[in-house]
């Protein structure tokens, strides 16, 4: 007994003095900069910087390779926090979310076939491009929800995509797994948006969907400097987004919409209330 | 006498339901109000339109040119006026360019075809021949005959193997073919054993046309054809299931027939390809099984390359009722159309149309973990454990795997008792393993 005690006792005892050593002869430098970074940094490992995790922004931040407002999802506030730390003088990049540009859901736009396959819209998208009669419509399979790291994306019971404005912090995960690119990044300031993505014919679009944009070019001439139309398929002008409003009652399919007043049909996120993340921008 | 009849490993054994249309002759399509050829026919690059809006045409001109190698040419399937060179609806299930051509009911040949006495022509003016008369494999791929043609000179090509299996449920295209024109697919043969230089030549049929087995044998009498009667199971017509069956190797993992010096072409080829080198014919026509339990009257009919559905289903006396499913090609590999609108292509072996009531609309449930999916799959893969990895998107550990060697039959989903699908999740991990493959080329 005392035996096995003592020769366990120096076996910890040796082992501790070479790990103590150990730990003081290889030690590992870390600036404690980074560290300062990593901690104000959100931790959520998205990506949207280009790095693989939030460690490797931090490191290229120190070592000075990067600039400050590489990180969307942190937004103004991280950038005044980063250059506190680092001591430089750094601006925040204009604040954006995400925009599924689609308001077709299951019940107002023509599906081509039943479809019951894999819930992945990559899959889908691969049998006969896709189970909706539009070239550009959500899916609704849900794919750009479960890539969302910052669970800001609602998958209505109608089947359509929609990006809450509070949550989404901007980090594009779901515009790369998209597989009709029916998402994009617009200004977090503008609360206007034209929710279509098909450059079909107006006729042909009448076809397949209730409220998608026909190319009538209505709103252009209700508000010339906030719209254009290209290839049958109008979009607003951010940089004139205060003024887009009003083009909005003049729209034939109702598919401009002012996400201050409302959220696509079927949703249940609420318009955006909070002041300050609109007065932000 | 009990016969054991050559097979493969694997494979499952789905209603035949060939009698709707086994016994009809061949009858041929009147010509359609208007032809859409598409440019994209074959596997491999599409062709180009070299004709225009308002431009006459003669049959058989050329309206598309190849593009490299792997390409083939289209040609005019009657002659008529060019009113429309755009993107039409396809059978594979998008937009694709086409010529439309509206005929001017004189069918006229165009004069720059020429036949030719095979005895005049080496082997590589034949495959030239081929070549230029854009003839495809017949069996449903539609991959460029010529290129299949051409081995690499050190694959030495030994056994020549002719599928006139045709182990898709309900298509009977191929077996009227050998009935009613067994001397045109026996010169092809013959002209393809020449190419090749093969030694032996065997012709693969399955064991449920036995007056198509009869007929071949007594053709094939006093020439080194054999004729072998195969064991009816799905996929049997496949390649390389064919190949194990008939000569006990199997094609390597990843490899090509080629590699074991063994070449295979469908009967319905090498009828086209005497057409090609014998008599200078393009591919304009087909043999084509409109069938079903929705079709009034099911037949087999020689259709000319770029027929609408409609005028199909109208031929064979109107639709019973709406269908549920239409398939273009065979109701296990062919491809599901949402419309009539879209034309036979080269690769169109038959047209289905099911009722509502047929097609198996259930839910997914979970894997029970029992196997049948594995028993059935004629590659020897596990098909439950790829489409797991490929769905999570763990595509080393799928191409690990062997997922790339999956052949897409759907046995797996034909047996899977949970209607998991299988073979979606395997095709899907299989193009993340080739964009994979590719970005690290890159």
């Amino acid at each position: 007994m005392l035996a096995a005690i003592l020769s366990l006792g120096c076996i910890g005892l040796v082992a501790a003095i070479a790990l103590g050593f150990a730990a003081k002869k290889f030690a590992v430098e870390v600036d404690p900069r980074e560290l300062a970074v990593l901690e104000v940094l959100p931790g959520a490992n998205c990506g949207a910087c280009g790095f693989p995790g939030c460690a490797g922004y931090a490191k290229a931040l120190v070592a000075g390779k990067i600039d400050l407002n590489q990180c969307p999802p942190g937004g103004a506030e991280l950038v005044t926090q980063l250059a506190n730390i680092l001591g430089v003088e750094a601006s925040a990049a204009a604040p954006e979310v995400a925009v599924v540009l689609c308001q077709g859901d299951n019940h107002r736009a023509q599906l081509k076939y039943r479809y019951l396959g894999l819930e992945d819209c990559t899959a889908a998208q691969k049998i006969a491009d896709g189970p909706k009669s539009c070239p550009g419509g959500c899916l609704g399979l849900g794919s750009c929800q479960r890539a969302c790291p910052f669970n800001a994306i609602e998958i209505t019971p109608e089947g359509l995509a929609v990006i809450s404005r509070e949550k989404c912090t901007g980090c594009r995960k779901c515009i790369s797994v998209c597989p009709r690119q029916t998402i994009r990044m617009t200004p977090l300031e503008s609360t206007v948006h034209v929710l279509c993505n098909s450059h079909d014919k107006g006729a042909l679009v009448r076809k397949y969907c209730q409220i998608g944009c026909i190319g009538c070019h209505i709103c252009q001439k209700t508000v010339p400097q906030a719209y254009r139309v290209e290839n049958f398929l109008a979009e607003v002008v951010y940089e004139e987004h205060l003024v887009a409003m009003e083009a909005i009652d003049k729209c034939p399919t109702k598919c401009i919409r002012d996400f201050a007043t409302g959220y696509p049909d079927g949703s249940s996120l609420l318009p955006s209330t909070d002041p300050e993340k609109s007065d932000a921008a | 006498m009990a016969i054991k009849l050559k097979t493969f490993c694997g494979g499952i054994h789905p209603p035949g339901n060939k009698q709707w249309s086994a016994h009809k002759p061949i009858e041929d399509c009147p010509l359609p109000e208007e032809f859409i050829v598409p440019l994209a026919q074959h596997i491999g690059a599409p062709s180009t339109a070299c004709v225009e809006p308002g431009q006459l045409v003669a049959k058989g001109q050329t309206i598309g040119a190849p593009k490299g190698f792997v390409s083939v040419p289209v040609h005019a399937p009657t002659s008529g006026e060019v009113v429309a060179v755009e993107p039409r609806p396809h059978p594979w299930g998008t937009s694709l360019p086409a010529v439309v051509i509206r005929p001017d009911g004189e069918d006229r040949w165009a004069e720059e075809l020429e036949a030719a006495d095979p005895n005049d022509l080496y082997p590589e003016d034949m495959v030239e021949r081929v070549r230029l008369a854009g003839v495809v494999g017949m069996g449903g791929a539609a991959f460029p005959a010529h290129v299949k043609m051409s081995p690499p000179p050190e694959k030495k090509i030994h056994t020549l193997i002719f599928n006139g299996v045709e182990c898709e449920p309900y298509l009977t295209a191929d077996h009227r073919l050998m009935l009613e024109e067994p001397e045109r697919i026996l010169q092809g043969i013959a002209l393809l054993r020449f190419i090749y230089g093969a030694e032996r030549v065997v012709i693969g049929i399955e064991a449920n046309k036995p007056d198509a087995i009869a007929l071949l044998q007594a053709e094939c009498k006093d020439t080194p054809v054999e004729v072998i009667a195969l064991e009816v199971k799905y996929p049997q017509g496949a390649e390389k299931q064919l190949i194990a069956a008939v000569t006990g190797t199997e094609v390597p993992s990843g490899g090509l027939p080629m590699d074991i010096g063994v070449a295979v072409q469908n009967v319905s080829t090498a009828a086209a390809v005497t057409d090609a080198i014998i008599y200078g014919r393009p591919l304009i026509e087909r043999i084509c099984t409109v069938t079903g339990s929705a079709v009034r009257e099911p037949k087999n009919l020689r259709i000319r390359i770029g027929t609408p559905l409609s005028h199909l289903v109208a031929v064979c006396g109107g639709l019973l009722e709406e269908p549920g499913k239409i398939i273009l090609g065979g109701p296990m590999m062919g491809f599901t159309q949402t419309s009539f609108d879209v034309p036979a292509v080269r690769g169109s072996s038959g047209l289905l149309l099911l009722r509502e009531e047929e097609v198996v609309c259930q839910a997914e449930g979970p894997c029970i973990r029992c196997a049948r999916c594995v028993q059935g799959c004629p590659m020897h893969l596990l098909p439950t454990t790829i489409a797991a990895y490929a769905r999570r998107n763990l595509v080393a550990e799928a191409a690990e795997y062997r997922a790339m060697d999956c052949i897409e039959c759907g046995c797996c989903s034909y047996n899977c008792p949970a209607t998991i699908p299988l073979v979606q999740a395997i095709r899907y991990g299989k193009a993340a393993i080739i964009a994979k493959k590719r970005a690290l080329t890159l």
